[in-house]
C-alpha cells in the first residue's frame, strides 16, 4: 500500500465537485527559467487542477515538434535536472496542494542517479513520474523505488495495450493512469472521440485508479468531449504552442508568453467546468 | 579450447557468447527501455524471431540469398604488400566491402526483410547516418517490392550525396531529418516517432545492433556470418585460428559479426576502434562512445553514451557518418567491462591516412568507417611478431566518401 499523495486527495476532491481534472503539460526551464517560474505560478489559479512538468531532455522519441523544440529551448537557455527540481521547491513553497507531476525521458534520470533522484524529487515537493521509456518489464529499476519513496509512479496505457498486457501494466502504477489517446506521438492527430471512450471503459473495468486521457487535445470542446467517461484531460502541445508563438524574434520571452499560456488555461478549465 | 582445468568460477564466465538474457540485459546493458506503444511490438518482433530462428527453412532461405544475391561467402584475402611494409603481423582482409550494395548491411537487411515479410508486415522503415544502411534497406524492399522509407539526417545527406542518388532509384522516399543536429540520432529518432504513430503494418528495419531487444542480438546473429566465415577461411588458409581481430565501431554491427564467433577463443586477442575524431581530449569533438562516454539509456538500450553531465546526449564528431553515433550496442558494452574486448580510438586524421595507405598499398580504396580499423592495424601490425595471424573486417568501400576525402585532402574532383 501506498502513502495518500497530493494527486490522490486531488482526484478525491474532484469527485466531490464532479468535474474531470486539466492536466497541463510544460516543459520546466521554457523559454527561460523566470518565465518558466511565473508559468509555472500562474497555472493552479488559470485551472490547472494537476501540473505535469516537463524534463528536458535532447532526445524526445515520443514527442512531437511542439514539445521537442520546448525541450530544446530550456536546454538552450541553460536548464538542467537541479533547476527543475529547484523549481519545483519554490513553486512547494507558495502551493502545498497542486500535484506536480515529473514527466520525462529515463536518460537525464538515470545519469543524475536513481536514488539520490528519488530523495531530491520527493523533498522538492513532487508528486509522480512519468518516465517514457521505462516499461513495466524494468518495474524494479525505477517504479517499485520510487513508490518506496512515497512517489506516484504513473503509467501510460496506450491503444496498443490489449487486455492481456493491460494488468502488467497496471500492476505497479499509483496516482492516476494516463491514457495515450492515439498511436503516435504528442500533438499529432486529434484523437477519435468514441474510440477514446471505449478505451477509457476497458481500463477502468480493470483498475479503480482515475484514467486521464492525453496527446492530441487542444481545445476547450475537445477536451470537454474526451473527457466524457474519463477522470482527466491532459493538454501539452497546444500549450507550449503558445509559448513558441509569443516569442521575440530573438527567441526571448514577451509579456504574452505567460498571458497567453495562462489565458488557454483558464479556456480549457471553463470548458471542463462548462456543464 | 581445453575445459577441463577451468572451473565455473564465480568471476569467471562459462561463455562470452550466452547473452543477452531473456529480459534482453547483456550485463548491465541492453534492455527494452521503450514507450508503451512500441512495447507490444517489441515483443511480438521477439516471438517472431525466435520461431524463424527455430525454422530451419528460414536459414535456407538467408543461405540461399548470401550465395546468389549478396555474393557471399566474401573472400579472406592476405594483404601481402601491407604486411610486409609494416614487418609485423600477417594482415588479412575480411572483403566484405565486396558484398552487394557495398557493405556488410546487406547481411543485415537480409534476414529482417525475410522476417518483416514472416510478419505480414507491408511498410519499412529505417534509419541511416552514412548511407549504407539505407542503400542496403532500399535494395531489399525493391528486390521484394516493398514501399520503404528512409530517415537520413539533413546534414548526412549532404555530406554522402551518392548514397542518396542510390536510395532514390531504388525507388525509396528519402526523409530529411532536421530536428536535432540533423544526424544518425536524430534520423533514429525520427524513425521511432513513424513508427510509434504506424504500429499496424509497418517493420523498423535497425541497422545496427544496437536499439531495444531484440535488435541487438538478432542483428549480431545476421552479421555472425563475417566471424563464421573469417573463421572457416582462416583454418583453410593457416590451419589455424587467428590471433588478433580488428573492426571498426560505431553501433557496432560489423565488430559484433567478426567478434562473436571468436569471443570464447581465449587465445584470440580482439581489438574493437572507435572514431576519435579531432580527438579524445576535444570535448564533443569525437564519437568514441567507449573510450570517451560514460553509462545511460538512448534509442531502446542502456549502453556508453556520448552525453553532458545533465544527461542530455551530445552529437558527436566524425570524419566518417557511419561512426557518428553517440552510442554504440550493449553487447560491447558488456565486452568493455568484462575486458574480452580492448576498445581504443583512432583519429580522423589517423583514418585518412590509412585510407591512403591501403589504397596505395594494395589497391583496394576502402570506406571511412574500416579506415579507422585500418589505422588501428598499422599501429598494431609492427609490435606483433611474422607469425600473428591478423584479421580485420574491411567492412565497406570507400566510393561513397570520395567527395569527403576529396576535400579532406584538398584535392578538386
Amino acid at each position: 500500500m501506498t502513502h495518500a499523495t497530493r494527486i490522490d486527495a486531488r482526484f478525491a476532491q474532484l469527485k466531490k465537485e464532479q468535474r474531470p481534472a486539466l492536466v497541463t503539460f510544460v516543459s520546466a526551464g521554457d523559454p527561460d527559467l523566470e518565465t518558466s517560474e511565473k508559468i509555472l505560478a500562474g497555472l493552479p489559479a488559470a485551472g490547472a487542477d494537476i501540473i505535469e512538468l516537463g524534463m528536458p531532455f535532447s532526445d524526445p522519441m515520443a514527442d512531437g515538434p511542439a514539445i521537442q523544440a520546448s525541450s530544446l529551448r530550456a536546454l538552450k537557455a541553460g536548464h538542467n535536472m537541479t533547476k527543475t527540481l529547484a523549481m519545483v521547491r519554490r513553486f512547494r513553497e507558495r502551493d502545498q496542494t497542486t500535484p506536480i507531476v515529473l514527466m520525462g525521458y529515463y536518460n537525464p534520470i538515470y545519469v543524475y542517479g536513481n536514488a539520490r533522484f528519488l530523495a531530491d524529487a520527493k523533498a522538492a515537493g513532487v508528486d509522480g513520474l512519468i518516465v517514457v521509456d521505462v516499461p513495466p518489464e524494468a518495474d524494479e529499476e525505477l517504479c517499485l523505488p520510487a513508490v518506496d519513496a512515497g512517489l506516484n509512479f504513473i503509467r501510460l496505457a496506450t491503444p496498443t495495450t490489449d487486455d492481456k498486457r493491460l494488468p502488467a501494466v497496471l500492476k505497479n502504477t499509483s496516482g492516476f493512469v494516463y491514457y495515450v489517446s492515439i498511436t503516435g506521438i504528442t500533438g499529432a492527430a486529434a484523437p477519435v472521440v468514441d474510440d477514446v471512450h471505449a478505451q477509457v471503459k476497458r481500463i477502468k473495468g480493470q483498475t479503480p485508479l482515475p484514467v486521464v486521457v492525453g496527446f492530441g487535445v487542444r481545445s476547450g470542446p475537445q477536451a470537454k468531449a474526451i473527457s466524457r467517461g474519463a477522470d482527466g484531460v491532459v493538454v501539452g502541445s497546444a500549450i507550449v504552442a503558445v509559448i513558441e508563438k509569443s516569442l521575440g524574434s530573438k527567441g526571448e520571452a514577451t509579456p504574452e508568453t505567460v498571458s497567453g499560456v495562462l489565458a488557454l488555461v483558464n479556456e480549457l478549465g471553463a470548458a471542463l467546468r462548462s456543464a | 579450447m581445453s575445459t577441463t582445468t577451468q572451473k565455473s568460477g564465480e568471476a569467471k564466465l562459462n561463455s562470452y557468447r550466452s547473452g543477452p538474457d531473456d529480459r534482453g540485459f547483456f550485463g548491465l546493458f541492453g534492455g527494452r527501455f521503450v514507450a508503451e506503444t512500441l512495447m507490444p511490438l517489441i515483443l511480438d518482433l521477439e516471438r517472431a524471431y525466435t520461431a524463424a530462428k527455430a525454422d530451419p527453412t528460414f536459414q535456407a532461405e538467408i543461405d540461399h540469398l548470401n550465395l546468389h544475391y549478396a555474393g557471399r561467402p566474401s573472400p579472406l584475402y592476405y594483404a601481402d604488400r601491407m604486411t610486409k611494409e609494416l614487418g609485423g603481423a600477417k594482415i588479412y582482409f575480411k572483403r566484405d566491402e565486396l558484398n552487394h550494395t557495398g557493405s556488410h548491411k546487406i547481411n543485415n537487411c537480409l534476414g529482417q526483410i525475410l522476417l518483416a515479410m514472416r510478419m505480414g508486415k507491408t511498410r519499412i522503415i529505417a534509419e541511416t547516418g552514412a548511407g549504407q544502411h539505407g542503400v542496403a534497406v532500399a535494395t531489399v524492399c525493391a528486390k521484394y517490392g516493398l514501399p520503404c522509407e528512409i530517415y537520413m539526417g539533413a546534414v548526412d545527406i549532404e555530406r554522402q550525396a551518392p548514397n542518396v542518388a542510390r536510395m532514390k532509384l531504388l525507388g525509396a522516399k528519402l526523409n530529411s531529418v532536421t530536428s536535432g543536429a540533423g544526424t544518425l540520432k536524430d534520423a533514429m529518432n525520427e524513425a521511432l516517432r513513424d513508427w510509434v504513430t504506424n504500429v499496424k503494418d509497418t517493420y523498423y528495419l535497425i541497422g545496427t545492433a544496437a536499439g531495444p531487444h531484440p535488435y541487438p542480438a538478432m542483428v549480431r546473429d545476421f552479421q555472425s556470418i563475417i566471424g563464421k566465415e573469417a573463421r572457416e577461411q582462416m583454418l583453410a588458409a593457416e590451419g589455424r585460428l587467428p590471433d588478433t581481430v580488428v573492426a571498426c565501431i560505431g553501433g557496432g554491427s560489423n565488430a559484433i559479426g567478426l567478434f562473436h564467433p571468436f569471443l570464447d577463443d581465449a587465445g584470440v586477442a580482439i581489438y574493437g576502434v572507435e572514431a576519435g575524431g579531432h580527438g579524445l581530449d576535444v570535448e564533443n569533438g569525437h564519437a568514441a562512445s567507449m573510450t570517451g562516454g560514460t553509462p545511460g539509456v538512448l534509442h531502446g538500450n542502456r549502453t556508453y553514451l556520448l552525453q553532458n553531465s545533465d544527461g542530455q546526449i551530445l552529437e558527436g564528431h566524425s570524419i566518417s557518418a557511419g561512426l557518428d553515433y553517440p552510442g554504440v550496442g550493449p553487447e560491447h558494452a558488456w565486452l568493455k567491462n568484462n575486458g574480452r574486448v580492448t576498445y581504443v580510438a583512432i583519429t580522423d586524421r589517423e583514418a585518412l591516412e590509412a585510407l591512403q595507405f591501403c589504397t596505395r598499398m594494395e589497391g583496394i580504396i576502402p570506406a571511412l568507417e574500416p579506415s579507422h580499423a585500418l589505422a588501428q592495424v598499422m599501429k598494431l601490425a609492427p609490435t606483433l611478431p611474422k607469425d600473428n595471424l591478423l584479421v580485420m573486417n574491411l567492412c565497406g568501400r570507400g566510393d561513397k566518401d570520395l567527395f569527403t576525402v576529396a576535400k579532406a585532402l584538398g584535392m578538386k574532383i
